[in-house]
């Protein structure tokens, strides 16, 4: 134990331990405690607010502009209620259209698919998994929260500006995003768009450098890196991947900023816009793109992989047996993280990329087919012969398995460089990612919820309305995206507003028409499931034994309210891997039970 | 899985630990404006500068001030506490006039015509790069002065060197970086 308390004493949780060992709790003003709080715990929760506020805002984007995808033209009067000039006439204006698909982008990947999946479960499960009294450091990770609400701030003030937000897509491609003249989105949107992202990135730097030196130099006695969960794992790795790659992202937006602003030629070259002839000269629109895509890449496998930790854990528990091949997952977990560097380039095989270096990043994608085919194989041997309980948790890691198979086996079309010249900017596109991607990463992030709600609140979300939600989501996921892949497979455009002229795609009419009514419900079902969230904080079930679900992991040997410092005496010791379950005729043995005399090997 | 983790006697601090992440992630982005750098230099209306020669003054500055502050971690090992004070207020003035020297630097650059607009050329790359460098010099001059603050007016006694330490290596660290940004410049600029 001395070694891993040793460690605290320097940090400022070490004037916490000392009082919850004494009475319980200490004072904390209202302040210190929920709005600059240094509890890793609370700092889930904030991030896990924010992220929930965005996802409707992004969601309810989705909803906007699919009306006008499928119901191209027609009035619904109640929108210029809301939005005034922009939907003039009850109709999505054209600057409105582009805003929305834009906002729509940034604000799920990056501030509800990064900073509220794994700035959520990183920030608490870190150190409670771990057996961590708080992170590394606790003062970088409330910083790291407050740069998010700034960006956040900033993002949301982009919206109401006289000239509207970025609206040049979630990519910000220059030269489109980078002249005012260009369209009303790249005037002051734009900026407000990269300061917005510029401080995102600090934001997810600070958060990363905590994740990993909390998970390399914190963990309780006992807890060698082969013992650690595989959310653990997926969170580290995801943290590696953010730290290594928002960098870039960065200096990318910087020079996007000089050339907006200062008048530099980073990425303009030979433009005339409205007949005027624009002096700058020897800018390279590609350099952008390789720039955003080398963050643009791994930022997919930052969303993805603690979706695939969680769904690992919650899949072992609920099966009541040990994950399959928990080596095999992490490796496979390396090679994910590895390969995320290495293929950027293919989003950009139409840019005029040279071939031979297309066929490498060819190869290199395709590979990634490898480890993400063992992940799958391994999640469905691990559900093999279970006993399965059906939780909410556990029905959404299904149906996140279920998401991935499908989204990935798509993303071998696309990793063609030849068949992509066919599917790029189609309609498959949009169905490839969303599915895989968002949809899937959505439903990890659910599963998560459902799964350490007892814990975060003391309390259990209810289950009818949670089962209701996974049914209506599931299908409506795959109702939504599934007809895209036939739309792209057929040369529709993605992120046109009006296909209704081109006649070879009026076939599609009612076919959008149905993604439309089946996007509003689904959207209204996720509406209830927020609802589900806020009213089980004060008033679901409560939690009556302290691990609910009958885990190994140490998170639920903490008391059910834990405070924080997380453990009330010493921080227990960890004697086994995180998944033995149905051993030796034992339901499961905690992580903190020694191994006995005669037990059997895994 | 049933070796017990031997706890190393000497671990590294999570402090520490976090800077040298911090130290890749820094990395990442000078690599990023670097690479654009040399992909930008093989487009047309590229031009060339000359690095002003006031960098080379700059470059001893912040090498001397690495060696004020290796001495001032040292006299603070030792318990030397005055000697430790002068050294880290040597050690902070050093690093404003390198900050100092490169806004001279600039100017001198920027009266030879060097611009923001126009062409792209080296000049561009020079101002933001060595820019950002500053930055993230400055970035460690607060955490000097906040040392240095401390050194004087500390209530309590602090016998951990780590905080020196850990400022010591991230200010190694943007010497270090100069040095590569300097040649950089120096050999494809």
């Amino acid at each position: 134990m001395s070694e891993a308390l040793h460690i605290h004493h320097d940090t400022a949780v070490s004037h916490d331990v000392h009082h919850s060992g004494d009475h319980g709790h200490h004072h904390q003003s209202f302040i210190s405690k929920y709005v600059f709080s240094m509890d890793h715990k609370t700092i889930a929760k904030q991030f896990l607010i924010t992220g929930i506020i965005w996802a409707i805002i992004g969601g309810l984007f989705s909803v906007l502009f699919r009306l006008q995808l499928g119901f191209p033209g027609q009035s619904f009067p109640i929108l210029e209620t809301f939005f005034g000039h922009w939907a003039k006439g009850g109709t999505i204006q054209p600057e409105f259209y582009y805003a929305l698909v834009t906002m729509h982008g940034t604000v799920l990947v990056f501030f509800v698919l990064t900073a509220g999946l794994s700035g959520t479960f990183s920030n608490f499960l870190i150190p409670l998994q771990v057996g961590a009294r708080d992170m590394a450091s606790p003062f970088l990770n409330m910083l790291s929260y407050w740069f998010f609400f700034l960006a956040s701030v900033i993002m949301i003030a982009s919206m109401f500006l006289q000239t509207g937000p970025a609206s040049g897509g979630w990519t910000m491609y220059p030269p489109l995003s980078a002249l005012g003249q260009a369209n009303d989105g790249s005037k002051l949107g734009a900026d407000f768009w990269l300061i917005g992202m510029a401080l995102f990135i600090v934001s997810q730097l600070m958060a990363g450098l905590n994740y990993i030196s909390t998970i390399l130099n914190m963990r309780t006695k006992g807890m060698s890196m082969t013992r650690m969960p595989l959310t653990i794992w997926a969170l580290f790795f995801t943290a590696v991947l953010g730290v290594l790659s928002f960098p870039v992202l960065l200096s990318g937006a910087i020079l996007l900023l000089f050339d907006r602003n200062i008048g530099t030629s980073f990425f303009l070259s030979d433009i005339v816009v409205n007949g005027e002839v624009l002096p700058n000269e020897g800018g390279s629109a590609i350099l952008y793109q390789h720039l955003f895509w080398f963050l643009g890449h791994p930022e997919v496998y930052i969303i993805l992989l603690p979706a695939m930790g969680m769904v690992s854990e919650i899949l072992s528990i609920n099966s009541r047996k040990p994950i399959f091949g928990y080596m095999a997952m992490l490796g496979s977990l390396f090679a994910i993280c590895i390969l995320a560097f290495l293929v950027w380039a293919h989003h950009m095989f139409v840019t005029g990329l040279n071939p031979f270096l297309g066929s490498v990043f060819v190869l290199l994608t395709l590979l990634i087919a490898v480890p993400s085919a063992i992940k799958v194989f391994n999640w469905l041997t691990t559900l093999w012969r279970g006993n399965i309980r059906f939780t909410p948790a556990m029905l959404f890691a299904i149906g996140f398995v279920s998401l991935f198979i499908s989204g990935g086996l798509t993303g071998i079309f696309l990793g063609n460089s030849t068949i992509d010249i066919h599917l790029h900017d189609t309609m498959f596109v949009v169905a490839h990612f969303h599915i895989v991607m968002g949809v899937a990463s959505m439903f990890g992030m659910f599963a998560g919820i459902y799964h350490w709600f007892p814990k975060m609140f003391g309390r259990y979300l209810n289950n009818t309305l949670a089962y209701f939600h996974f049914w209506v989501t599931l299908v409506g996921a795959y109702l939504i995206f599934w007809p895209m892949h036939y739309e792209g497979l057929a040369g529709m455009p993605r992120r046109y507003l009006d296909k209704s002229i081109w006649v070879s795609f009026n076939q599609f009419g009612s076919l959008d028409q149905m993604i439309t009514i089946v996007t509003v419900i689904v959207f209204a079902v996720q509406l209830m499931f927020v609802f589900n969230f806020f009213y089980s904080i004060f008033k679901g079930r409560k939690v009556t034994t302290a691990n609910p679900w009958g885990a190994t992991t140490l998170e639920w040997t903490t008391p059910i309210r834990p405070g924080h410092g997380n453990w009330t005496g010493e921080i227990p010791e960890v004697h086994r891997w995180p998944y033995d379950y149905g051993k030796d005729g034992r339901d499961f043995i905690p992580q903190t039970e020694p191994i006995g005399a005669n037990e059997s090997k895994h | 899985m049933e070796t017990v983790m031997n706890q190393p006697k000497k671990k590294l601090h999570p402090h520490k630990f976090t800077l040298w992440v911090a130290i890749a992630s820094i990395l990442m982005m000078f690599a990023g404006l670097t690479s654009a750098f040399i992909v930008k230099s093989n487009l047309v209306g590229w031009s060339n500068i000359a690095i002003p020669k006031i960098f080379w003054v700059s470059t001893a500055v912040i090498l001397v001030s690495s060696l004020t502050l290796q001495m001032a971690l040292r006299a603070f090992r030792q318990r030397e506490m005055n000697q430790y004070r002068m050294l880290m207020g040597l050690t902070f003035v050093l690093g404003c006039v390198f900050v100092v020297l490169q806004w001279i630097g600039f100017k001198g650059l920027w009266n030879q015509g060097v611009h923001f607009t126009g062409a792209a050329g080296a000049g561009q790359f020079l101002y933001i790069i060595f820019g950002l460098h500053a930055l993230h010099v400055l970035g460690g001059i607060i955490a000097l002065l906040v040392m240095f603050i401390k050194a004087f007016f500390g209530k309590v006694k602090l016998y951990s060197a780590v905080p020196v330490e850990v400022v010591a290596t991230y200010w190694h660290f943007v010497d270090i970086l100069w040095i590569y940004l300097l040649v950089f410049f120096l050999i494809i600029g």
